[in-house]
């Protein structure tokens, strides 16, 4: 809110001394001394904005063209006018942010989507405290409150994240006056909530450095429940993993994949991330041992005996038999892998 | 006729009725498949085969195993034998095939080295009892000694080799490779054919 004067023409019909307010919907002029003193134009009636620089006994002025007034306009300061516009001036500072934001206002148009809660007659002639929920409009404005809650979402958010690294902070320097049992649920806490230093395109910008900084911090958050699938997991399970855990900062699928540029892509195209000590040698002999003690399996009946998915678990018989270990039966029995006797029997 | 026959492991090996998609695996699987079609055709003395026969023969269908080789796979295994000399399609359909287990350049040589042979051990008055004319040859050569057809795969003289009981579409194709070689030439004797070798 700002000072100013509101005039109208040449007229120099004024109102000073007053506070100028700038809503979605409406241009409120109220008077200092006597608040009961108001009046307020529809943003919707504004045709344009222009700047008048301040000069040598002159103040810096906003000129605001309107729209001639419809036919139920409420009472106003003045019956008529023979001037379509009216000055604002700006006495003491603030013309500047004001037109800036007025301008913005303008362009937004937010007047048109989000309801009105007072009885307004604005220009689109829409009824007063009617909500239009029907057709891209009710959309639009369903899609600006979700982004103005996630918006509020994430600085709450952000906010916790400070908190917790501060608590963190202060649980590292005063390690002897904390109980290990606070310490314990401290630490868990941030466990649950993820990493307490997400790295974030803030802190490390984009392009490969930040890929390599997340790469190095997905290695850390997949290498147990990597452990645990049998060391190899899907892109998508990945996906999940990841952004459950760390929980504010969201991570985009084009960031995932760059940080996995390094790794390998199957032939089928489906592209997983492996443990770094799981060479393909490895993978493949220890698949080929299973499937010699069996005399012969399935994908299903391999997945189960790894614990793996049954995708992975083709991906890697498939891989098996690439390098030539194993070979196919493909009947209506359905298909099976066996050792490649071919190459190693006579 | 098939209990003697002995089948190779690979035959009891439920991925040898699958074409394998490794390069290096289906060159192996493929070279059995060729050994296996030449042996089996050869202790059962066929010459010859269509397509239809193949595919349920015992050869390409282990019906205790519940495996047969799809037709696909079987045209690849015979398109195989063809590139290695030992078949030859008897139509344009592709429909018959004659299968040669050994190839007709191999026999060509084996027909040649006994004729050879045969005249150094002065045969000659024998044949000229069966009506033929023979003239005696020296060790570097055959000088035009001539064999009918007949002789070559039902004579007494041939009762050990290799031919005997060689079938005549297979004996003409190892004689017309020698006769490509120049070393012989088919000629026809009286009612059939024969050979002349130089």
């Amino acid at each position: 809110t700002r000072k100013k004067i509101w005039t109208t023409g040449s007229d120099n019909i004024k109102f000073d001394a007053g506070t100028l307010l700038l809503s979605t919907h409406r241009l409120i002029w109220r008077d200092q001394k006597n608040h009961e003193c108001c009046m307020a134009i529809p943003l919707a009636q504004i045709v344009f904005i222009e700047e008048q620089a301040a000069g040598i006994g002159k103040s810096a002025k906003i000129v605001v063209h309107l729209h001639p007034a419809p036919p139920n306009k409420e009472p106003g300061p003045f019956q008529n006018s023979k001037n379509s516009y009216i000055k604002l001036s700006f006495k003491e500072h603030g013309q500047i942010e004001f037109y800036r934001r007025l301008s913005e206002e303008m362009t937004q148009r937010r007047w048109e989507n989000i309801p009105v809660s007072q009885s307004l007659q604005t220009n689109r002639g829409s009824q007063p405290g009617r909500v239009r929920a029907v057709g891209i409009v009710g959309i639009e404005r369903k899609l600006e409150e979700k982004r103005k809650e996630t918006d509020k979402n994430i600085s709450e958010a952000k906010e916790m994240v400070e908190l917790s690294k501060s608590i963190a902070n202060k649980i590292k320097e005063k390690q002897g006056d904390i109980t290990e049992d606070e310490t314990i649920r401290f630490k868990s806490y941030l466990l649950s909530m993820g990493i307490a230093n997400p790295v974030t395109r803030e802190t490390y910008g984009s392009g490969t450095q930040y890929h390599m900084q997340l790469a190095k911090q997905l290695a850390g958050i997949l290498q147990a429940p990597l452990e645990e699938r049998g060391g190899i997991m899907s892109l998508t399970e990945v996906y999940c993993l990841v952004n459950r855990a760390r929980g504010m900062e969201l991570l985009s699928p084009e960031d995932l994949v760059n940080a996995c540029k390094m790794l390998r892509v199957f032939d089928s195209g489906v592209m997983v991330i492996e443990l770094q000590s799981h060479k393909e040698e490895e993978m493949v002999a220890s698949a080929l041992e299973t499937v010699s003690e069996k005399g012969s399996l399935t994908s299903e009946e391999f997945a189960k005996l790894v614990g793996m998915s049954v995708l992975l678990a083709k991906e890697r018989l498939l891989l098996a038999e690439k390098m030539g270990h194993l070979c196919r039966d493909d009947s209506v029995e359905g298909l099976r892998f066996y050792p490649n006797l071919f190459m190693t029997q006579s | 006729m098939a209990m003697s026959f002995e089948w190779p492991w690979q035959y009891r090996f439920p991925p040898f009725f699958t074409l394998q998609p490794n390069v290096d695996t289906r060159q192996k699987q493929l070279a059995a498949w060729c050994s296996l079609v030449l042996s089996f055709c050869r202790l059962h003395k066929q010459s010859s085969m269509t397509v239809m026969e193949a595919q349920e023969s015992p050869l390409f269908n282990n019906v205790k195993l519940q495996r047969k080789l799809p037709v696909e796979s079987i045209q690849i295994v015979l398109e195989e034998l063809r590139k290695k000399g030992n078949l030859e399609w008897l139509d344009k359909n592709k429909s018959s095939f004659l299968i040669m287990w050994r190839r007709p350049e191999e026999w060509g040589k084996l027909i040649y080295q006994w004729g050879s042979r045969l005249s150094e051990r002065s045969f000659c008055g024998y044949l000229k009892s069966c009506g033929l004319v023979v003239r005696r040859v020296s060790r570097s050569g055959q000088n035009n000694s001539v064999f009918t057809l007949y002789e070559l795969t039902s004579g007494e003289d041939t009762e050990g080799e290799e031919f005997h009981g060689l079938d005549e579409a297979t004996l003409l194709r190892a004689l017309q490779a020698l006769q490509q070689e120049h070393k012989a030439e088919i000629i026809t004797l009286g009612d059939g054919r024969g050979v002349k070798f130089f």
